[in-house]
């Protein structure tokens, strides 16, 4: 289960809508061990590509490296797609790397509905959790 | 001489949960190769096939991406750190 605020869930869409047709990605970090996203990081997409996203290098290492000052770890990992369903992809699944992290995916390809969803991806099986939104 | 590298989550199944492991060696090759001696497997994770650092791992040496400086054979001295950090990647297919 994810539970979120609607104002990290607002940015994530926000953020996905504003780099549409490229697809969109960053992090929300939270206390270690808490389950809580707390900090949202909306993160460069390296590739700048619409089927594909990749944390660039450089900003990966300062965001991780911030995160373990702050006793923090990444709570969230999304990213969007944007012209398929949201749902991990092969790909999505064999990069997963995150072993605790809620990996959301947010689909832009229709105007006017985004679909907002959340899974577990560990050791290749993927594992769709309910998102609550805490207003 | 010790190098400190700072291991991802995700590979800590090799260091018996350690986030933090000591190596030698005066190159990022020769450091990964001393590490396995101790920790088998780990560099498997992180040198491909064909010998080079695989594509969906950065590997930072303080503060650089060693893409960017000369890969496996970038010189390492004591006092460095190296940090892992798997990709965060993935897209449509």
């Amino acid at each position: 289960m994810l539970t979120i605020s609607r104002s990290l869930y607002d940015k994530i869409v926000a953020h996905a809508r504003a780099d549409h047709p490229d697809e969109a990605c960053g992090v929300i970090a939270g206390p270690a061990g808490s389950d809580r996203p707390e900090r949202f990081i909306a993160m460069m997409n390296a590739e700048r590509s619409p089927t594909f996203y990749r944390f660039d290098s450089a900003e990966q290492f300062r965001v991780w490296r911030e995160m373990d000052d702050k006793d923090e770890e990444p709570v969230v990992i999304y990213h969007s797609h944007t012209a398929t369903e949201a749902y991990p992809s092969r790909t999505d699944i064999s990069y997963a790397s995150e072993p605790q992290a809620h990996y959301v995916l947010v689909s832009t390809r229709d105007e006017d509905t985004t679909e907002f969803r959340s899974f577990r991806i560990t050791d290749g099986v993927v594992t769709e959790e309910p998102v609550t939104v805490v207003e | 001489m010790a190098i400190e590298v700072r291991i991802p989550t995700i590979l800590r199944t090799y260091t018996d949960g350690a986030k933090q492991v000591e190596g030698t060696g005066s190159t990022l090759g020769e450091l990964l190769t001393d590490l396995e001696q101790r920790h088998g497997g780990l560099r498997d994770r992180l040198i491909d096939n064909g010998g080079g650092l695989r594509r969906f791992v950065n590997v930072y040496l303080n503060d650089e991406d060693v893409r960017f400086l000369s890969g496996l054979d970038t010189p390492v001295k004591d006092g460095d750190t190296v940090t892992v950090l798997p990709a965060v990647a993935g897209g449509a297919l």
